[in-house]
């Protein structure tokens, strides 16, 4: 399954780049993008592992696949929640960072 | 070792099904009728919880449902042993509480839906939901919905007031939470990787010692230390505790913190018996003292109530992670029959009761004098006796002065740090007694103190509001009666380390 | 294979451009032309039922909000105490980063083999579900109980938003009014494209019983064409404190919790199907699941009430 490992490794790197992306920028929604970033890696580790499960007929492991659709939801309510108290933060406060970088 | 559904199974499906339905009801309803929704819910599953209590109590086992009957791997399996039990009860009662403390607060005018209530009955049984599924969840990415279940309810409960200061701290708790959450996902992917399930007890059986394994638990060990503030993930909770309304950072430091200890707990002592990790586990109790150190020092320092209480949870949740160090044994011993174990489920649950019912006197005390300023309550325990008495019974606890749970259940981490001949852990244990000494009778001095001039009081504090108070800090005296040896109750369901499903 | 390499890199390519653009803009437009690409990564990964969620979800609809969030936040100030970090904490960050990610790639490197999985026991319960595509017998049937609790979780992200309505607003209409113009070219499209979408949507939905697609997918499609017609300004949002607007919300969930129970008296406990009805349980639950959660998804781009209904 060497084409699964390839991406395997492009979705080490998404997640490294994602995590540098979080720690270099303080604007909050460019940490909020680092973070769909580390999660698109993480899908795709999900995807890797499906795809070496291969078996019975389908092209990958269900299963897995399920659980990233699921993951997928669940990190879009999160941007847009995230998204929605940086807005409303920027609306009292004109900032879009943190003061203390967290 | 029960290899299907166990009788009574059902019950842990009613344990999760019964708030959220209640959450779905009020969104529907109106905010005029959240409240009572959420009223008329707590009594029937707070009976439910009990029930399950009573299940695992009698069979002197674990009860056990798969969902759909579909059997684990491919199905989800909900589990309540003895620590769920405790942990679903302590829950239950401490709901009930928050909502008879917070039906004045919260309550709607008959003629329009006002945003404050609505959010905070909704989300109150959300988290309730969301902590229940935590404590019986069989299945790591069951868990990672339940988690983000609990973190989605309670980050708008922080920010409830709307203020500029409360909507940087909700967004920071969401920012860590998010952080944890990605961490915990990629430790579940290496565990289906390499052995082909997410079930906790199947995992257990074929976790080998290995670098995959090594990752995958420093990974979401470390995703659920980021949950559970310990230090150095710490900084995101005093503002986020502190300004969030009193009945919700009774919640939100009572329990919404400990759901992820728990379920480090159930990484430590369920995934991994067959490979104890001693070395790591003392990083952890490092990181555990570091908390109660530098929380406490740094409460010692604040000139509002809310932020000291707030910092104070900052170290009790320190004194959680002592346990990891003192249970995990070298050879393959049953950590649960220690009294470390005991010590450390009994310290998250007397702190729950202890620091939800301070929570709420400081809101009471802030909304009869209009703010929470320490230097500023002198007259306060002569105007307030019964709020400010309730407020000394849970920093009793805190303390670690008999009779109180804390009491017992820091003797017991005492002792079991002296057993085990690692005597570092019983000179932080008292330390932190005596720093959290320092900041109770900051707090408590100043209250006692005489006023330079006559207090005025912008309202008055209703009587029944200062007895739930009361009622939860008594819980958290009442767990000193606790017997100073290990449970038997938390011992149930344990599982055999070379068995489980097949 | 070679496609893989050139593909992968390519996403590698587009991943630094997003965190390294220097304007958020450009790096939300990187974003999306990421996600479009881990789609395609998806499809030669045989998962296409997860290609068109990252699509229209992942990258379509997360970068509909996030570039409506960069252009509102264009005009921040960043105080001088908010300065980029220096050369030191970004070179200390890279070798982190770098230690990560080599970390993580030797683990990827050694996965067991044979890979283990549950392919086989799910092809061998598929019959009992009456479903032809095996991830929506994962999502609806084995894993059933996941997939209710996370359109709860969805249901409360938005609570969570509509919670930060500043207090005059509450109950009133989220986002902007758009002025549709008869002679725009917004408008036009918006005219052609909706009817076509809403059916590509529910055909997509329908057709996930048997083959890729599935209730998250079609949903998010009829949640995109409701943006488009919004942004063209041939509808207007409802007011949230409307009773029909949540029943609609919470139809889905309610459906599903309501069928799951009757699992007790029907079949063998809570979520669990007579294996007679089992594929007509399960499209009965799909359908509100698929309108809550376009109607969720939808609100969850708009945002927050931000005025009041005109009288």
């Amino acid at each position: 399954m060497s084409d699964a490992t390839v991406y395997g490794l492009c979705s080490a790197v998404l997640v490294g780049l994602g995590l540098f992306g979080l720690i270099v920028h303080p604007e909050l929604l460019r940490k909020i993008l680092a973070f769909n970033l580390i999660g698109g890696g993480v899908f795709l580790l999900f995807g890797v592992v499906a795809r070496r499960g291969a078996a019975a007929g389908f092209g990958g492991d269900p299963v897995p696949q399920a659980l990233v659709i699921t993951g997928l939801v669940v990190a879009f309510a999160a941007t847009a929640l995230a998204v929605a108290l940086l807005r409303r933060l920027f609306q009292e406060t004109g900032r879009t960072t943190l003061r203390s970088d967290g | 070792m029960p290899h299907s559904t166990t009788a009574g199974g059902f019950l842990l499906v009613l344990a999760i099904v019964l708030p959220v339905a209640g959450m779905l009801l009020s969104l529907v309803l109106g905010g005029r009728h959240a409240q009572r929704v959420a009223l008329i819910l707590m009594p029937a599953e707070l009976a439910v919880v009990l029930a399950i209590a009573f299940g695992v109590w009698r069979t002197h086992n674990l009860l056990q449902y798969f969902v759909g009957n579909w059997n684990p791997p491919l199905g989800v399996a909900f589990r309540a042993d003895g620590l769920s039990a405790a942990m679903l009860v302590t829950a239950a009662l401490l709901v009930c509480g928050i909502g008879l403390f917070a039906r004045d607060q919260f309550s709607s005018p008959e003629q329009a839906e006002t945003r404050a209530p609505l959010v905070f009955w909704t989300l109150l049984l959300a988290v309730w939901g969301a902590l229940n599924a935590v404590f019986i969840g069989g299945d790591l990415f069951n868990l990672y919905v339940a988690l983000e279940l609990l973190t989605f309810a309670a980050v708008p409960l922080v920010s409830l007031d709307g203020r500029a200061e409360t909507i940087a701290a909700a967004l920071r708790y969401l920012l860590f939470a998010l952080f944890g959450s990605i961490l915990y996902l990629l430790a579940a992917v290496l565990f289906y990787g390499a052995y082909g399930t997410l079930d906790i007890i199947l995992l257990s059986a074929r976790i080998q010692p290995e670098p995959v394994a090594w990752a995958a638990i420093s990974l979401m060990t470390a995703g659920l230390l980021a949950k559970a503030a310990l230090y150095p993930f710490h900084l995101w909770l005093p503002p986020a505790h502190a300004g969030a309304p009193a009945p919700a950072s009774a919640i939100l430091s009572g329990l919404v913190v400990k759901a992820p200890f728990f379920l480090v707990i159930r990484l430590w002592f369920d995934i991994m018996p067959r490979m104890p990790e001693p070395a790591a586990a003392q990083v952890l109790g490092i990181l555990g003292a570091a908390a109660i150190l530098v929380g406490s020092v740094v409460a010692l320092q604040q000139a509002r109530l809310k932020l000291l209480i707030a910092y104070s949870t900052v170290a009790q949740i320190g004194y959680l992670f002592l346990m990891l160090p003192l249970a995990v044994k070298a050879e393959t011993g049953h950590p649960w029959s220690t009294v470390a174990w005991t010590g450390g489920v009994l310290q998250a649950i007397s702190h729950a009761f202890a620091k939800a019912a301070m929570f709420m006197a400081a809101g009471l005390i802030a909304e009869a004098l209009g703010h929470d300023r320490i230097a500023g309550l002198a007259g306060i325990g002569r105007a307030l006796p019964i709020t400010v008495f309730a407020f000394a019974l849970g920093g009793i606890s805190l303390m670690g002065l008999p009779p109180s749970g804390g009491f017992i259940a820091k003797a017991m981490l005492l002792t079991a740090a002296v057993a085990e001949g690692q005597w570092w852990w019983a000179v932080i244990v008292l330390t932190g007694g005596l720093l959290a000494g320092g900041y109770v009778f900051l707090v408590l001095a100043r209250a006692l103190a005489d006023p330079i001039e006559p207090l005025r009081l912008l309202t008055t504090v209703s009587p029944s509001r200062q007895a739930v108070v009361v009622a939860l800090a008594l819980c958290a005296v009442l767990l000193g009666f606790v017997p100073l040896r290990p449970s038997e109750l938390l011992q149930i369901g344990r599982p055999a380390i070379t068995t489980g499903l097949r | 294979m070679v496609f893989d390499i050139g593909l992968a890199l390519l996403i590698v390519a587009v991943a630094v451009w997003t965190i390294a653009a220097r304007d958020t803009f450009a790096a939300v437009i990187g974003f999306v032309a990421f996600g479009l690409l881990l789609a395609l990564a998806w499809v030669r990964l045989a998962a296409p039922d997860v290609a068109l969620t990252e699509a229209a979800l992942g990258s379509g609809v997360t970068g509909v909000v996030l570039l409506g969030a960069s252009t509102r936040l264009r005009h921040a100030e960043i105080s001088a105490a908010d300065k980029k970090p220096g050369a030191m904490l970004r070179a200390a960050a890279a070798v982190l980063c770098t230690v990560v990610s080599a970390g993580l790639a030797a683990i990827v490197l050694v996965l067991p083999h044979p890979a283990p999985t549950l392919a086989p026991q799910a092809a061998a319960n598929m019959a009992a579900t009456g479903l032809g595509n095996p991830v929506t017998a994962v999502l609806m049937a084995y894993r059933a109980i996941d997939t209710l609790l996370e359109t709860v979780v969805l249901l409360l992200a938005l609570l969570g938003l509509w919670s930060l309505t500043p207090d005059p607003f509450w109950g009133g209409l989220p986002g902007r009014r758009h002025h549709d113009d008869p002679d725009g070219v917004l408008t036009f499209a918006a005219q052609l494209l909706v009817p076509v979408g809403i059916l590509v949507g529910i055909h997509i939905f329908w057709v996930g019983s048997v083959a890729p697609g599935g209730e998250f997918q079609g949903a998010t499609i009829l949640a995109a064409m409701w943006i488009l017609a919004a942004m063209a300004g041939l509808v207007d949002a409802p007011p949230v404190s409307r009773r029909w607007l949540r029943l609609i919300l919470v139809a889905g969930p309610a459906v599903f919790f309501t069928i799951g129970l009757a699992g007790f008296a029907m079949a063998d406990g809570f979520l669990a199907y007579p294996e007679s009805h089992a594929k007509l349980l399960i499209v009965m639950i799909e359908v509100p699941v698929t309108l809550s959660i376009a109607a969720t998804l939808a609100l969850l781009v708009a945002g927050p009430p931000e005025r009041m209904p005109q009288q």
